[in-house]
């Protein structure tokens, strides 16, 4: 096979021939109206895309249009012809990534932050408690261990600002990785923590397994698990990511559950699309088949099995940020709205444009400052036209950057950012059955 | 460094000016057929800016190219010989409604579906509705005339033009028209600038009419097992006393095609089905859908649906929108035809589309907004198909003339641009033809302005396949 074929291959150059170029994605995409050229926009990158694979353009013109993609995925949902993009997307990255010439710094940094840092518990813990010491002793820079910095050096004290207020060391270790009931289970369940999830929001967590406890079903956190590799996987780094997808696959295959469930939007998506990684027909590909069958967002499971009874008011206005993510790859768009629905006293103001992007998108918005906040702003301005007490998010990431937008807006004495299953654990769950 | 890019970058904002070849690729195509890769794309977001620009290649005789968000399914905007993109679609969104007047001013880079609903507050309606109005920009909808299934019962968009205001290919700014209903005073330029596709100018703003928004709307479908059947009972309504505003049509091929898709409950086994929408007052509309009901049954439809909620009707509707998806699923190429004949000749124009289909063995299906006779033949292919692609070339060249035979046009809303320009002539005339070119010359003296649309070059002939 030529090395042509070998790319048009790689880079799904069939597959971007579903694209008729009608333009329909142009006002669903963000960054199309930021950055105010149609390079960045969904029909610009197919076309670049196209042109890589014909020979026309070098893979070196596509690399900024790629990297500068949210992957927010707003355009799947308005295309007529359902063009692919998510798969053309990523083999984009993938043949950049293949083809990029790294310093060593660079090298060194991001092998050791997609192949130790983000899959590893231990270093995640300690993130959390480096955050925590920081919060607890106000040490400069601690982020500056973690070489963070070198991948992106302006920008980091901006998240600084709006890291959550995180338990000690102790309090982490001590939680049980086994809930079992007494009486009958409504659903066993299997907790998938997050990495960032674990780490920053431990306590988020720990209300997520509040609120299935309350709810009645049996509650197990396989130790085995890991990273669910969709950074991996939004910088082209696929192999890396299709090895975690199988750890995680192994360790949830150990329990016999009824869902897999998980509180970050961004997390989910990868966790649903496990079996694009592995070619159809194969012993992966139906395992992971299985294990996506079980993946649930905790709110479509709370919304499901309708347990809890929520007693105590929460007399505010707040506005919805959905994770592009969860609306778009996991189609999860009623469940959290439904739920809010139940608190006592709450009023949702939606926004004009929900499905917009906040514009964090896993990492883009430390490693595409400017751009991410271009982004934000155009987010911010139409959530403070809802005149709001709180935002909700279901994702850790859309979280800490509407967190930083209120910061840029100086918003923090009128409003806060909090994630919604800590919303409901406000609001005095009660299982029905209690 | 040329010129005339150096007096570009001193008239313009950095940002505003594109040379990277990524960029350059990005304004190469539209939504119709071929690429052409300018030398520079600026952006223009004041018409100071695009009196700079037009002087400058007007100066330096560049060629130049407007375009809105390249929705075009006529080559409008592609950069054929190469030279300047103009992109005024980010020009800030001006909506200025003068309620009393019924009538809207706008900037040329508005989303037509914007003005509409900027009307609607007002109880007024913008009607032109073509099916890109969420995507695509005024400045495009007034270049190529673009029309929609409404315009059955409203017209088409010149039909909405008040007037307009023009940078002239040698840079000048010029007003045609005003704000008034009846305007005769001289030449209408405006209408003569409306759906000239660019080439007499740069449309910098239009005050468009508006119309009070009809208080209801009421959908119905007539199911056919002959398309004959389908052509003469839109015939037969019009001529009624009842003007419905959209009369659609679809035939089987569409029709399984949706189905097959996106299951809505559409009659697999029915020949065509004719989807009408009627809008007025609910009383009128009333006695209207007991009427309609009436001549389908004796004309010979095979029944008659009427959705008993809005949701039944947004379905039916949607099923309708849901034809041109459903179709590229059968072939990834679609040559998307509009060919207009007048309402009488549809069963003779489905006719002559079944021979054609037969006789060069491609896949044609059909649907459109015939109850103003505008028809969209769609002819699917795989354009990496280079043998298939020469019998589609064939075909579409078979259906322009089809339409012409029967009396019809080559365009009913898409425009000439590049692809249908080899056959003005068979439509207009030689002399026909060299009166309208004689008009674009005196316009633009140095055939800057969007040069290789509307007008063949000598020996052009269709061609849909890559070299």
């Amino acid at each position: 096979m030529s090395s042509v074929k070998t790319l048009q291959e790689k880079i799904n150059y069939d597959k971007t021939f579903d694209c008729v170029q009608c333009g329909y994605c142009l006002p669903a995409c963000p960054t199309y109206e930021t950055m105010e050229r149609e390079t960045h926009s969904p029909r610009g990158r197919i076309n670049l895309v196209k042109m890589v694979a014909e020979g026309k353009a070098a893979i070196e013109d596509l690399q900024e249009p790629i990297e500068k993609c949210l992957g927010c995925m707003a355009c799947t949902t308005v295309c007529p012809t359902d063009v692919q993009y998510g798969e053309i997307l990523e083999g984009a990255k993938e043949v950049i990534e293949d083809n990029q010439v790294k310093s060593k710094t660079q090298q060194k940094t991001e092998q050791f932050l997609f192949e130790s840092f983000f899959p590893s518990k231990g270093w995640m813990d300690t993130l959390g408690n480096a955050t925590w010491l920081y919060q607890k002793t106000g040490v400069q820079k601690i982020a500056r261990s973690f070489h963070l910095t070198k991948v992106a050096p302006m920008n980091l004290d901006q998240f600084e600002k709006v890291l959550p207020d995180l338990p000690s060391p102790k309090e982490r270790k001590r939680r049980a990785k086994r809930f079992i009931r007494k009486r009958p289970a409504t659903a066993k369940v299997a907790f998938f923590t997050g990495c960032v999830m674990d780490s920053m929001f431990f306590d988020t967590n720990q209300n997520t397994i509040e609120l299935l406890l309350r709810s009645g079903t049996e509650v197990v956190l396989p130790e085995q698990q890991t990273c669910c590799g969709a950074l991996h996987a939004h910088s082209g780094k696929i192999d890396q990511s299709r090895e975690l997808a199988k750890e995680n696959i192994k360790a949830f295959e150990e329990e016999q559950v009824d869902y897999i469930v998980n509180n970050a939007g961004g997390c989910g998506a990868r966790l649903i699309e496990y079996h694009h990684l592995f070619e159809e027909g194969t012993e992966w590909y139906e395992r992971a088949k299985q294990f996506v069958a079980k993946v649930k967002d905790i709110t479509e499971v709370l919304a499901e099995l309708d347990q809890i009874n929520y007693t105590k008011p929460v007399e505010k206005t707040v506005t919805y940020q959905p994770s592009c993510h969860m609306s778009n790859v996991q189609k999860v768009k009623q469940p959290p709205r439904q739920l809010m629905d139940k608190i006592p006293g709450l009023t949702l103001k939606e926004l004009d444009r929900p499905d917009f992007c906040c514009g964090s998108a896993g990492i883009y918005n430390i490693l595409n400052y400017e751009d991410s906040m271009d982004v934000l702003d155009v987010k911010m301005k139409d959530v403070c036209s809802t005149q709001p007490e709180g935002i909700v998010t279901t994702n850790p990431g859309c979280l800490l950057q509407m967190k930083l937008g209120i910061e840029r807006e100086g918003a923090s004495e009128d409003m806060e950012a909090v994630h919604l299953v800590d919303l409901l654990a406000q609001a005095g769950p009660v299982g029905k059955w209690e | 460094m040329n010129e005339w890019i150096e007096a570009l970058q001193k008239h313009l904002p950095e940002k505003q000016i594109m040379t990277d070849l990524a960029d350059r690729h990005s304004y190469s195509f539209d939504a119709s057929f071929g690429e052409y890769l300018p030398e520079i794309v600026v952006q223009a977001k004041n018409k100071g800016e695009v009196v700079q620009i037009v002087k400058i290649a007007n100066e330096h005789q560049i060629p130049i190219y407007p375009r809105g968000q390249g929705t075009c399914l006529s080559g409008g905007p592609l950069p054929v010989n190469g030279g300047i993109v103009l992109d005024l679609s980010q020009w800030p969104e001006e909506i200025d409604v003068s309620a009393d007047d019924l009538t809207v001013t706008v900037s040329p880079s508005v989303l037509t579906a914007n003005i509409d609903k900027a009307a609607r507050e007002h109880g007024l309606m913008y009607a032109p509705d073509p099916s890109s109005a969420h995507v695509a920009t005024i400045g495009g909808n007034l270049a190529e005339n673009s029309g929609g299934p409404r315009g059955l019962k409203y017209g088409v968009t010149k039909d909405f033009v008040l007037g307009l205001e023009l940078v002239t290919p040698e840079g000048e700014i010029i007003r045609t028209g005003g704000k008034t209903i009846k305007n005769v005073t001289g030449i209408d330029l405006t209408k003569l600038l409306v759906g000239s596709e660019g080439t007499l100018g740069v449309i910098t703003e239009a005050t468009l009419k508006l119309v009070p928004k009809p208080p209801a709307v009421q959908t119905l479908m007539a199911v056919f097992d002959d398309v004959r059947l389908a052509g003469q009972a839109i015939s037969r309504t019009l001529t009624s006393g009842i003007l419905p505003s959209k009369m659609e049509f679809m035939d089987q091929a569409c029709i399984r095609a949706v189905e097959n898709f996106q299951p809505a409950g559409l009659p697999t086994d029915a020949a065509a089905i004719v989807i009408i929408e009627l809008d007025g007052h609910p009383e009128t509309l009333s006695i209207e859908k007991e009427l309609i009901q009436d001549i389908m049954k004796n004309i010979g439809a095979r029944d008659t649906v009427i959705p008993e909620s809005q949701e039944d009707a947004a379905k039916i509707w949607h099923s309708r929108k849901q034809v041109s998806p459903a179709i590229a699923k059968i072939k990834p190429t679609k040559v998307s035809e509009d060919a207009t004949v007048p309402r009488s000749k549809i069963p003779d124009m489905m006719d002559r589309l079944k021979e054609i289909k037969e006789r060069h063995n491609v896949e044609i299906v059909v649907f459109g907004h015939a109850g103003d006779g505008n028809l969209h033949p769609n002819v699917l292919c795989d354009k990496r198909d280079q043998e298939e692609m020469g019998r589609v070339e064939l075909a579409v060249e078979e259906i322009f003339q089809a339409a012409i035979d029967l009396g019809g046009t080559l365009s009913g809303e898409h425009g000439i641009g590049t692809m249908k320009a080899p056959f003005m002539e068979n439509e207009l005339g030689e002399v026909g033809l060299d009166m309208m070119r004689r008009i674009k010359d005196a316009w633009d003296p140095n055939g800057i302005m969007n040069p290789g649309k509307i007008f063949p070059e000598k020996g052009q002939k269709l061609v849909l396949r890559s070299e």
